[in-house]
């Protein structure tokens, strides 16, 4: 299949997508559950990728997505309440410091920066670190975070431990599907350059990459801040999906659900992540709630069945997947159209047993 | 001795909660100073600790409740190392850590699960929840309690790995994990006699803990924890007695914090240090220096 043609189909496929969701929008009403999941899925697609960046293709383990996350909602929702709002969510701090109000897509980009720039100060100590210290200073760092966010003292900001809410928000799924789907291009864009080759080559062995010039300090100090830009992008969006936020939300074990998604699609695959987080917010949310209801069949009460054993479930999945499938649904393979043709025309099997990737 | 009478209540309380850090610290050393894992469900087994103590004192006596705790936490700490980690004996050292998280998730999902969210009230063990008072300050007794018990317990600790043929393995172990194994060491029994003890001494802490704050929630071990793993850092990864000073420093230090009113940074400090600590001597206080061959 030539170049050409394998870009056309992708892009008339992910047009196609687009149409389907368009239609789809009209038809059912917006209440839907389908609508909700696939609006989160679409935030932890991005959040999703933007971990597989550091831990996937970067080799550093970083736990600190939910931090990021946090600093982006937050500056979101912070830039974006309009001013007439102010006096009511402000209420215990006078309506607060700032009295003006941004565009929600310029917002969006600021907290990006924001959550970039966080990035960048926090990556100056703790990108000296190697494996699971790093590990567990990005970890601390977003607890810090987020008691700094909470901190009474920063409440004409942060409105202290208090909802930020009534800010702007899009309601249309599209929205997340597009915000979204251009970020994680953009980071296969970054991944397919010469500084995801360096990414790579750090990732499989710091000091042969060191040795063929590559600057470790500074390339890992881009992939840190670029994957936070996006972790903060995607905490406005989860912001602007929510209509209201609290710092106590961004706690370690959402960090740990996003590296769950990064591990069940596989650590170093972008499709996998985006279809593991589609698959992991469906069956939370949705295929696995009839767990959490009590059951009667025929006089029979079903055993167990109650509040919040849809998660006990869904761990035990997990912990099967990381203990049997370590690979993930993709291991470090791409689902492309090209990789499609070539399975259903048996071309390239040659070309995949010699053990290059079907790209 | 206005300032000292100001001040005791914080010291005393920094003691206390250090040495109940440095209960769970031990168990983070040990393991990871032989299998190179920080064993993120730690904190979580310590949670659960308490939560059987909740459950258990409804139904029996505390007597028997305080001995069926700590079997019953050694217990669980056994079956996760043998059905979470020592399936991935050789995997990569990330595989590892992912499934300890996982079952960080699992136990939190689980605690959620039966308790139903709600926080569990720690029922008061008789003596040891007693109010006393001690240089004009009033606490509870287990403040007083846990810094001896706890220099009890690590010298018995150091007396069986120094002492001991299940210790002299242990050391070996943590040395170097396959010589030992080639020396006819039988690495299984050796790493699960490590989160044994380990339990054990994060089901003492849970008791100590939780008879000063009272409150079991699905959540409460993750801090902890994390500070623990901390002082485990701080005191050098791998040394006891290193795990106990650094616990001991970071009560202390963030009691005092609280005492100035800064409630809210009480908990970046541990963070704070711990970065300092990594950036000018990684190796911790009593670390031995690791070289990365290449």
């Amino acid at each position: 299949m030539k170049k050409q043609t394998e870009a056309f189909v992708s892009v008339a496929l992910i047009a196609a997508l687009l149409i389907v969701l368009f239609v789809l929008e009209r038809v059912i009403p917006s209440t839907s559950m389908l609508f909700t999941v696939l609006k989160k899925g679409a935030i932890y697609a991005l959040v999703a990728v933007s971990m597989n960046l550091l831990n996937g293709f970067t080799g550093l383990f970083s736990l600190g997505q939910a931090g990021f996350m946090l600093v982006g909602a937050y500056t979101y929702g912070v830039l974006t309440i309009p001013v007439d709002q102010r006096a009511n969510v402000y209420m215990y701090y006078d309506g607060g410091l700032i009295q003006f109000a941004l565009h929600p897509i310029l917002a969006i980009v600021i907290a990006g920066i924001i959550a970039g720039i966080f990035a960048y100060l926090i990556g100056l100590p703790v990108l000296r670190l190697k494996s699971d210290y790093l590990a567990i200073a990005t970890l601390g760092f977003a607890e810090i975070i987020r008691a700094v966010f909470q901190w009474d003292k920063l409440g004409p900001l942060t409105n202290g431990s208090n909802l930020l809410r009534n800010y702007p928000s899009y309601k249309s799924v599209l929205f997340y599907f597009a915000a979204s789907g251009v970020c994680i291009a953009l980071i296969v864009l970054l991944i397919n350059s010469t500084y995801g080759r360096a990414f790579k080559a750090i990732r499989d062995d710091e000091v042969a990459a060191e040795a063929m010039g590559i600057n470790l300090a500074h390339h890992k100090r881009i992939a840190f801040v670029v994957s936070s830009f996006f972790a903060g992008v995607s905490g406005a969006l989860l912001a602007m999906y929510q209509t209201s936020i609290q710092a106590s939300m961004f706690k370690s074990a959402m960090t740990y659900e996003i590296l769950l998604i990064v591990v069940i699609g596989g650590i170093g695959s972008i499709t996998g992540s985006c279809i593991s987080s589609f698959l992991f917010i469906i069956l939370s949310e949705w295929l696995l709630r009839f767990l959490d209801s009590e059951l009667v069949i025929g006089g029979f009460k079903v055993p167990l069945l109650r509040s919040g054993f849809r998660k006990v479930v869904f761990s035990i999945i997990i912990m099967i997947i990381v203990l049997f499938f370590r690979q993930g649904i993709m291991g470090t393979k791409e689902f492309s159209v090209r990789g499609i043709y070539n399975r259903i025309t048996g071309k390239g099997r040659k070309a995949q047993k010699g053990g290059a990737a079907d790209e | 001795m206005d300032w000292l009478s100001k001040n005791l209540p914080y010291l005393m309380a920094g003691i206390s909660v250090g040495g109940q850090y440095a209960l769970i610290a031990i168990g983070y050393t040990m393991v990871y100073g032989i299998l190179r894992l920080i064993n993120f469900a730690h904190g979580d087994i310590f949670m659960v600790a308490g939560l059987v103590m909740v459950y258990a004192s409804t139904v029996m006596p505390v007597y028997l409740a305080i001995p069926l705790v700590l079997v019953v936490t050694v217990v669980i700490g056994f079956v996760v190392e043998r059905v979470a980690y020592k399936p991935l004996r050789s995997a990569p050292r990330m595989s590892v850590m992912i499934s300890a998280i996982g079952v960080s998730y699992l136990l939190q999902n689980l605690a959620l699960y039966v308790t139903g969210g709600l926080a569990q009230q720690y029922p008061a063990i008789p003596w040891i929840s007693d109010t006393i008072t001690v240089f004009g300050v009033t606490t509870k007794r287990v403040t007083v309690i846990t810094p001896p018990l706890v220099i009890v317990l690590v010298a018995a600790l150091v007396m069986l790995i120094q002492k001991t043929k299940i210790g002299m393995a242990m050391r070996a172990a943590s040395k170097d994990f396959e010589t030992s194994q080639l020396m006819g060491i039988r690495i299984n029994s050796v790493i699960s006699m490590t989160f044994i003890i380990g339990s054990f001494l994060a089901a003492v802490g849970s008791l100590l803990f939780f008879s000063n704050y009272t409150g079991v929630t699905p959540t409460v071990g993750a801090m902890p924890g994390l500070k623990a793993f901390v002082a485990a850092v701080f005191g050098g990864i791998g040394s006891i007695p290193g795990a106990v000073i650094g616990a001991f420093i970071i009560g202390i230090s963030e009691n005092i914090i609280k005492g100035l009113g800064w409630t809210t940074f009480s908990d970046a400090f541990t963070f704070a240090l711990l970065i300092v600590v990594l950036i000018f001597k990684p190796t911790g206080l009593f670390g031995e220096a690791a070289n990365d061959k290449v």
